[in-house]
């Protein structure tokens, strides 16, 4: 298997997706980690009575890991498995190519 | 309080003859080994989702949490959100090339290019670990509940929790494991649901209603960060990363993913599964607040367990004894169908991963192969409940972090490395597990969870030690320690076999359906 192989830019596109989606988890989730041990003062700060911004945050921390699998699973379905069809149906139509 | 609630001993017994019955119905199409550990490959992404969210909703994400913020207001929720980040980054980075490169466990996708031998061993070192840590957990949590829900006996309850769960994997492997997971993810998120209804009903369908009453009973500090449960910015940091990458290294949460079809279903199930668990632990924050207004904190306190008798307490004060005896069934259901899924997993990895992979070279008949799985799942029924009896009256409330703690620092990064990283190598692998394993345990014991909180020294006089590790959870110190050890390992052994497969594995992650475009297999499960 060479470099040019289709499989090998569809493997890359993927891994770049699914990289930059799990960073952007991080960096949400390990900012709200990061202002429940640094922020307090921020995070207390009544929006309405009884939601604390913390308290909000918290909510949309668990309302933002929804999006990002919906991102995900929008990308993959319309063009991932697109692309893996199209790869699979080139290494099987020509006959006697080994899958 | 609770007495023995009549009600609540006939819905347990309605659910346990539900389930039996489900595990006779599974058992008579359990043959092969693939059915034994995968379902026959026959159940749907949707299916799927609901199994994942009843394999991860432990005793410790309902009543846990609930009685967390019941008892702490925001600091409960801490864990709401870092159980459920783990689960966009399986989605992303693990459940599809796992369901496409591996068969039954996550050492077959460790393993695919490296020598068997030495990382199945290393493999199944790091399974064992988290599976006996969790077991205990949840052993131990069920006596404890069981005692105070139902007023049996501890180990009595052990027993029949062990017993019960035994016949489940035994018998119906997967395929009825995977339906007393769906059975119990629905009667969880359906008593969740409608209590947080009830609760909410008395606020006029407001939440921030029940959180303004929260704060006015109990003080404005119930709605800010306090310092119970964050203790210090790096302990937050290392647990918010146990928390999080632990659950992409559960064995018995990777195991599902080899229940669906294909890739595709297996990127569904994450999804559905994601859905459920992050509305239930929504639905928490309503639960725990509610337990907070409506019961009362020194109520739930005075029930004992450590605030695990909120959520009932609650069920009985806005549903009466009717309701809380059906909370109190579903709380003893989740932690049977828990316990099924870890001993399942642990099995595979006994039977499909040492025994026929190392110890017989990958050459096994069907017939011994289905032979010794069962026998390893006796075997780790009977460890779940000599541990369960053993650590009882325990503080085992570190045991959970320890486990995920484990998983992320053992179990995923050699998983990640064994996926995207060329040069990945035999030796890198088993430092990377076995290093995890062992740092892990030896950090937690040479840190203030065991020796202030267990071992009750003092702190003043223990931090002065050379050998003191001053965070809570080790997971900051042995991920990072078990990644840096695979790479370098890697690189000081190269492994010119292993980086020739490494295009194999990129095609298989990627084309694994490839595979399988054949008949579908067999569906023995019919969709609901």
């Amino acid at each position: 298997m060479s470099t040019t192989d289709p499989v090998h830019a569809i493997a890359a596109k993927r891994w770049t997706i699914a990289l930059v989606l799990s960073v952007l988890m991080l960096a949400i989730y390990f900012g709200f980690i990061l202002l429940v041990a640094f922020g307090k003062g921020l995070l207390s700060i009544l929006l309405t009575q009884g939601l604390s911004l913390g308290i909000l945050l918290g909510a949309l921390t668990i309302v933002s890991c929804w999006i990002l699998s919906l991102i995900y699973v929008i990308w993959a379905n319309r063009s991932y498995d697109q692309a893996v069809a199209q790869a699979i149906a080139r290494t099987t139509t020509p006959a006697g190519r080994k899958p | 309080m609770s007495g023995s609630n009549p009600l609540a001993i006939l819905f347990f017994f309605v659910f346990i003859a539900l389930t039996l019955g489900v595990t006779y119905w599974a058992a008579k199409r359990t043959k092969t080994t693939e059915h034994f550990y995968a379902a026959g490959h026959g159940v749907t992404g949707f299916q799927n989702g609901l199994a994942l969210a009843g394999d991860y909703m432990s005793a410790a994400s309902f009543l846990g949490i609930a009685g967390l913020v019941a008892l702490n207001g925001f600091d409960g929720l801490i864990y709401s959100t870092g159980w459920l980040v783990g689960w966009p980054i399986i989605l992303f980075l693990i459940a599809e090339p796992l369901r496409n490169l591996g068969k039954y466990t996550f050492s077959d996708v460790v393993a695919y290019r490296l020598q068997q031998r030495p990382v199945r061993i290393a493999a199944v070192i790091g399974t064992m670990a988290v599976v006996l840590t969790y077991l205990i957990a949840q052993m131990v949590g069920a006596g404890t509940l069981i005692k105070l829900l139902f007023s049996l006996d501890y180990t009595l309850a052990v027993v029949i929790v062990g017993i019960v769960m035994m016949t489940y994997v035994l018998f119906g492997g997967m395929l009825a494991t995977t339906w007393v997971q769906i059975i119990k993810a629905c009667l969880l998120l359906g008593g969740a649901v409608v209590l947080a209804v009830l609760v909410l009903a008395q606020f006029g369908f407001n939440p921030t209603a029940l959180f303004a009453k929260a704060a006015e009973l109990n003080g404005k500090q119930v709605l800010e960060p306090g310092t119970k449960v964050v203790t210090g910015a790096w302990d937050a940091v290392s647990l918010g990363l146990a928390l999080m990458f632990g659950t992409a290294g559960l064995p018995h949460i990777l195991m599902r993913f080899y229940t669906v079809p294909d890739a595709k279903q297996a990127r569904i199930s994450v999804v559905w599964a994601t859905i459920w668990i992050g509305g239930f632990y929504l639905i928490t924050f309503v639960l725990g607040f509610g337990a907070m207004v409506l019961v009362g904190m020194k109520e739930v306190v005075g029930a004992g367990g450590g605030g695990n008798m909120a959520a009932p307490l609650l069920a009985n004060a806005v549903g009466g004894s009717a309701f809380f005896g059906f909370i109190c069934a579903v709380a003893f259901a989740t932690i049977l169908a828990v316990v099924a899924g870890l001993t399942l997993s642990g099995a595979a990895a006994l039977s499909h991963d040492i025994w026929v992979n190392v110890v017989k070279g990958g050459q096994a008949s069907e017939r011994e192969q289905l032979k010794v799985a069962r026998i390893a799942a006796v075997i780790l029924g009977v460890c779940a409940i000599v541990l369960g009896i053993i650590f009882q009256g325990q503080n085992i409330a570190y045991m959970v972090g320890l486990t995920f703690s484990i998983a992320a620092s053992a179990n995923f990064p050699a998983l990640v490395l064994a996926i995207f990283w060329r040069r990945f190598t035999t030796w890198g692998a088993v430092t990377a597990i076995v290093l995890g394993t062992v740092s892990t345990l030896v950090l937690l014991y040479c840190g203030p969870t065991i020796q202030v909180d267990i071992l009750k020294n003092d702190i003043a006089e223990v931090s002065k030690q050379w050998w003191y590790f001053p965070l809570k959870n080790p997971c900051l110190i042995t991920m990072t320690l078990s990644f840096l050890s695979g790479i370098v390992v890697s690189l000081l052994t190269p492994e010119p076999a292993a980086e020739a497969g490494f295009a194999e594995v990129e095609r298989r992650a990627i084309l694994g359906a490839l595979a399988e475009l054949g008949p579908p297999a067999t569906k023995p499960a019919p969709a609901e």
